[in-house]
């Protein structure tokens, strides 16, 4: 698989990116139309956007879309895919959205085994309100919210939220990859091609996990930031398949 | 279609199905829970989908997916789980997405009881959401007017975008009467700004987020036409021995049935009593009450609360008549002698008063 330098059929050209530089959506927005365009989907597709720093979506993408209020994107996501199970069917969340706020529609729509794909951003912190501590936040690690550095004692640990679906028999593809590097970029794309693969197939919940950069709040350039999802952040999610059953791989 | 006994709760249900009601969303809580039972047992036989959620905001959210893909949807619940949904609500009316909500009242604040009550007037009527926003407020008296209403909900709610609140009781969700249903519908038409996926044409998205304050502006003068129109259109009441009334009883839902015997009571004793049931609670019957008080001079709001409709009656009288209330909350049912004894009295009452002047 390799990257194209042509503009994808399913994002809007006249958009000028809000993403701040070295963010991790840009490119993961890309991947998901490259993705749509190549698998012949976009067509068919409903894509929910979340509250939070892809609250817009909407703009990018060329597909039809509607936005969820802050955590209820897998219950929109069921409600559109049960009413019409010939669609493809979208859900893009961030780690406030999915594993805070949003944490019983994320474990229920899984436990469900809903036939809809989760593309979950996880940058270790709140990107659009301004940098507060997130579930996956890192123990240490400093935001607005936890200046001293996420302390267990007062702000628990970090929520594993990917593995714990993973665990679930209605999950049938759940992988966490990062946007570091071209080679992770060309994996991540793979593993989201394998839980699209895994909607149209119809086995089962697919979630893919992107560790993505927040230079803006992480306070970091973005070659830093980059550096520091390999040494740090992958540390405490280590990168892989959690679970795979497609045919051959359970 | 034959007459049948059935609950209310169940009518609410099967008058979904026959609307074409395709997709229910719930969570269990009482007096409603035969609401979602029956729509299990029965929504699939139809073509539909049943999710019991994890809770009533995935109940609610789950709506507005399904409503997003132009779908007839429900959801149902008592009043702490439409607490729940109101968030979910402003939304809908801020993508002017069309659902048929049902709230099955019991008593309150905070969990309450499992009683019939009527204290979320208020919360259906003034946007329980956040938001600059109006919903239409259905408030059947009879499990006939469940049926009927519930299937015309649908229409009013697909007609205007907008959600719709279908408001009843516990005493009205477990009452068993006789009904007749309508005709299932057939065909419904295709709702042409729903999200279908693009195909070969534009694709589209539904955004409640308006950044731009000049356009959010637009869209809350949009919003407020058409609630002035469905304020037009809409409205529903039922007159009950008006026509030579010297005193107006105003209630609705289970109140107006207690009402109504109340009223037979003291019409043997020589009062002239009459009732104004409003059918919808927003947009709420002024026009009438406001004819009537050019020559009635009493008004007797009756309610299971301590005052919520209260105010829109006071509001469309405007000091021009005499209003007092009689409540029983907290899911306390008030008896017809009771009532009668309270119009009774409040007319001898005026009587003296009307003398000393």
């Amino acid at each position: 698989m390799k990257l194209k330098n042509e503009w994808p059929k399913h994002y809007k050209r006249e958009v000028i990116t809000h993403y701040c530089p070295g963010c991790g959506h840009g490119v993961v927005h890309r991947i998901v139309a490259e993705l749509l365009e190549e698998m012949d989907l976009g067509k068919k597709t409903i894509g929910v956007n979340p509250a939070g720093c892809a609250v817009l979506a909407y703009k990018y993408f060329d597909f039809d879309m509607i936005e969820a209020a802050h955590g209820r994107g897998t219950a929109l996501a069921t409600g559109i895919k049960r009413s019409r199970p010939d669609l493809f069917v979208l859900s893009y969340q961030g780690d406030g959205d999915l594993a805070a706020i949003g944490t019983a529609e994320t474990i229920h729509s899984a436990s469900r085994g809903e036939l809809f794909t989760v593309i979950f951003i996880n940058n270790a912190v709140y990107g659009m309100t301004g940098g507060q501590m997130a579930p996956t936040t890192l123990k240490g690690q400093k935001t607005t919210t936890s200046p001293d550095g996420r302390n267990p004692k007062y702000e628990g640990y970090p929520l594993h939220i990917t593995d714990i679906v993973a665990t679930f028999p209605g999950v049938a593809y759940a992988e966490r990859v990062a946007i570091k590097s071209p080679a992770s970029i060309i994996k991540a794309k793979k593993a989201i091609k394998n839980a699209f693969q895994t909607q149209v197939d119809g086995l089962g919940y697919s979630i893919i996990e992107v560790l993505s950069a927040c230079p803006t709040n992480w306070k970091m350039s973005p070659v830093d930031s980059m550096k520091w999802i390999n040494d740090v952040l992958e540390k405490e999610f280590p990168l892989g398949v959690l679970t795979d059953k497609r045919k051959g791989n359970s | 279609m034959n007459k049948i006994f059935m609950s209310g709760n169940h009518a609410f249900a099967e008058s979904a199905i026959r609307a074409g009601c395709r997709c229910y969303f719930g969570y269990p809580i009482t007096p409603q829970n035969e609401l979602g039972e029956y729509m299990a047992a029965n929504i699939r036989k139809a073509g539909g989908v049943f999710i019991q959620s994890e809770s009533e905001i995935a109940a609610i959210n789950m709506t507005i997916g399904s409503a997003a893909t132009g779908t007839r949807v429900m959801t149902s619940s008592s009043s702490p789980g439409i607490s729940l949904k109101q968030e979910g609500l402003s939304f809908l009316a801020g993508f002017e997405l069309p659902a048929v909500i049902v709230n099955v009242m019991r008593g309150g604040p905070g969990l309450g009881n499992i009683a019939p009550a009527q204290g979320d007037y208020f919360q259906a009527t003034r946007g329980g959401g956040h938001g600059d926003y109006r919903m239409p407020v259905f408030a059947p008296g009879t499990v006939q007017e469940i049926a009927d209403i519930t299937f015309l909900a649908f229409d009013v709610a697909d007609k205007y975008r907008t959600p719709v609140m279908i408001l009843g009781d516990g005493m009205m969700g477990q009452t068993k009467e006789p009904v007749v249903f309508p005709e299932p519908i057939g065909e419904l038409p295709v709702k042409e700004w729903a999200l279908r996926s693009m195909g070969d044409g534009p694709s589209k998205y539904l955004a409640s987020l308006i950044l731009d304050p000049a356009a959010m502006e637009r869209h809350n003068w949009k919003l407020y036409r058409k609630y002035k129109e469905i304020e037009r259109n809409e409205v529903r009441y039922e007159s009950y021995m008006i026509d030579d009334a010297d005193v107006v009883v105003i209630a609705y839902g289970t109140t107006a049935r207690i009402a109504k015997s109340a009223i037979k009571r003291v019409r043997d004793d020589g009062i002239r009593a009459g009732l104004i049931r409003p059918i919808t609670l927003w947009p709420f019957p002024k026009q009438i009450l406001q004819e009537l008080a050019r020559k009635i001079k009493q008004f007797i709001v009756f309610e299971m609360s301590t005052g919520q409709m209260l105010e829109d009656v006071q509001l469309s009288i405007l000091g021009k008549a005499d209003i007092s209330f009689y409540g029983r909350p907290g899911g306390v049912v008030p008896t017809p002698l009771e009532l009668a004894r309270y119009i009774y009295r409040e007319c001898q009452n005026k009587k003296e008063l009307d003398y000393e002047t």
